[in-house]
């Protein structure tokens, strides 16, 4: 077990540096550069041509990629073209929006799903199974923006329950400390809402469909002629052999909770990961869009070794394969 | 033959969508001509006269009126009066799905764009079909090294955050249709070479094959009875899902502008559009959204039914 995390652990260097080295090919290939997108009226050719000798932008691209790389080695990620500060700092600020957004999300999915597919689970193909089966198909079928331009259209424009974007009202820094937490939750709601009542529906069709299976083994039918109470066979006996691919499930959310959601990000303005990514792009901000990439990568790969884990932890059939 | 309903339905909505965008503009009349002045952001199944002019240009309005010498065409500030006998014709049209900013006919839209959404995602989902099993067959029947090459290959594909990937690329490159299906396609093949791998290898081993090969069968005899019939249903399944995830993908790239020129709008871009008008305009996302939805679902019910029929099987 020991030896297959060291393993994963040191191949993951070269497989970021992959990554890394085929988004540096992409941005470099495309047409344009920071210098172009810099919009101000006055800007001449000259300035335009200065600002890209200033930024390294002239140089043959190997040479750029060069310089980046042996940078990145002695781990400095250089400094955002735009916000002209170091990139370490942006994606520190942005990360704690993400795992905040993304976390609310995941508890919401786990919760939600766990609850409706047991909820279902008990009664097979009675009123709430059917119900929830039709309800949970549905809505891991909407695009999450649709969803939450809905969300932003009914609860904020309409009813006017949640704030429709950003993580603080404005002049929050000036409230008490519990007063500034109910603020951010409040905040917090509509967003992480969207995300994840679509992963939940997902959650809860996958683990009703696994319940069923476990259902369906002879254990069960062990359980029951022992005379064991319905609850106990369903919370014990049934629950948590069906959780295990779950856990699968809960690493390759990883990345999602680390990335962010994009699009999500855009709806709300919240300041994350995936709105920095969005809008680095956008500007062609190379040393953001690199790094947030490898972080990105490094969130999948990690993802991918958690749930490996997991799995073993959890199930001692497993331990052999991934030895 | 196992009945499934699931695979019923779905299907049953998939040719629907598909009908609907593909013959859809041959089956309805022509769509009204745009009036952004007077047609603009009527409700769904709002009635309004098309009023053609003998210049070729035409006025829509829910509230024509004709008079003895003149038509009165209504409009939000004041009305318009035509006369008589420059009017070429007259005719009444129904905006089932209502009207978008430019007085256009949201259904006419949906089903054009769907089209767009629809190809898009049907040929990425090819490019995934062909490259996974290609990946997948040549692991599983190429030896020991190039099963190691092509996994690792596939582990490297799967580190990249695919959904950073095609920003990135959306937003560097703005891709016409043709690389925006390469790029999905090309991010999306992973799943279904380590599926039709795993496949083949679990195959290799079962009785029948080994019985087939005893009994002296070809090679080609073997793949053809055993291994293709054997690998069409969970490679099938997968496609299913595939598609859906591309569909999903498509749109998102669409709503954040950076999917195929919005000079097409793809029910991605509706969406977009429409929220920037909701609290005028409920139905302008409302609608593309739910056909993206119906066709996510179809195709995962799609994907359950063939799930069943194997599991059943």
């Amino acid at each position: 077990m020991t030896r297959l995390i060291a393993r994963r652990l040191l191949l993951l260097v070269p497989m970021v540096w992959l990554v890394a080295t085929v988004t540096f090919v992409v941005v470099a290939a495309a047409p344009g550069s920071y210098a172009d997108t810099v919009e101000h009226p006055g800007l001449t050719t000259e300035q335009r041509q200065a600002i890209r000798e200033r930024y390294g932008l002239d140089e043959p691209v190997h040479r750029q990629y060069l310089r980046w790389l042996g940078a990145v080695a002695t781990g400095d990620l250089g400094v955002s073209f735009v916000a002209k500060e170091p990139v370490a700092r942006v994606l520190a600020r942005a990360l704690p929006p993400t795992l905040l957004l993304g976390g609310a999300a995941l508890a919401l999915d786990l919760l939600l799903g766990l609850a409706v597919a047991v909820a279902a689970a008990r009664r097979p193909r009675g009123c709430f199974d059917r119900l929830s089966t039709v309800l949970a198909l549905g809505l891991s079928g909407l695009p999450s923006f649709w969803l939450a331009g809905l969300a932003v259209l009914v609860f904020a424009l309409l009813l006017g329950w949640f704030p429709a974007s950003h993580m603080h009202s404005v002049g929050a820094e000036q409230l008490s400390a519990p007063a500034r937490l109910a603020d951010l939750v409040h905040h917090l709601v509509l967003p992480a809402a969207c995300l994840g009542l679509v992963a939940a529906a997902g959650t809860a069709r996958y683990l009703r469909s696994t319940l069923m299976d476990v259902r369906a083994e002879r254990f069960i039918l062990a359980a029951r002629a022992r005379g064991l109470g319905e609850g106990r066979v369903l919370w014990v006996h049934t629950l948590r052999p069906a959780l295990l691919p779950v856990v699968t499930l809960l690493g390759l959310s990883l990345p999602v909770l680390v990335s962010g959601s994009v699009v999500i990000e855009a709806i709300f303005s919240w300041p994350g990961m995936g709105l920095v990514l969005l809008q680095a792009a956008q500007a062609r901000d190379v040393p953001v869009i690199m790094a947030a990439t490898m972080v990105g990568a490094v969130a999948v790969l990690l993802g991918s070794l958690v749930a490996d884990v997991l799995y073993a932890v959890v199930d001692p059939r497993a331990r052999e394969e991934v030895r | 033959m196992i009945r499934s309903p699931r695979l019923a339905v779905g299907s049953t909505v998939l040719a629907l969508l598909v009908l609907l965008c593909v013959a859809g503009p041959a089956l309805r009349r022509p769509a009204p001509a745009g009036d952004p002045a007077r047609a603009a952001l009527l409700p769904p199944g709002a009635v309004a006269t098309e009023v053609v002019l003998d210049n070729g240009r035409s006025l829509v309005s829910p509230r024509v009126a004709v008079t003895e010498h003149a038509v009165v065409v209504g409009g939000p500030l004041r009305d318009t009066e035509v006369p008589r006998e420059r009017v070429v014709d007259m005719r009444q049209v129904r905006f089932w799905l209502g009207s978008d900013r430019f007085g256009r006919d949201v259904l006419a839209q949906m089903m054009n764009g769907g089209r767009i959404s629809l190809s898009v995602a049907f040929l990425g989902a090819v490019i995934a079909l062909f490259a996974g099993t290609t990946v997948g067959l040549g692991a599983a029947t190429g030896g020991r090294w190039l099963d190691a090459l092509l996994m690792r290959m596939v582990d490297a594909v799967l580190a990249f955050p695919v959904l950073f990937l095609l920003i990135l690329v959306a937003a560097l490159v703005r891709p016409g249709p043709v690389l925006l299906v390469v790029v999905l396609g090309l991010t999306s093949w992973m799943g279904l070479a380590r599926l039709v791998r795993g496949q083949v290898l679990s195959l290799r081993g079962r009785t029948f094959v080994l019985a087939a090969r005893a009994a002296g069968c070809s090679p080609t005899r073997i793949w053809q009875r055993h291994y293709l019939p054997n690998l069409a249903g969970p490679v099938s399944q997968d496609t299913a899902l595939r598609l859906g995830d591309l569909v999903l993908a498509e749109a998102t790239l669409s709503y954040l502008g950076l999917g195929i020129p919005p000079d097409i709008p793809t029910w991605g871009s509706m969406v977009a559009q429409g929220h920037r008008v909701m609290v005028d305009g409920w139905w302008l996302a409302t609608f593309p959204g739910l056909a993206i939805a119906a066709l996510v679902v179809a195709l995962a019910l799609i994907g359950d039914g063939i799930q069943e029929r194997l599991s059943r099987s």
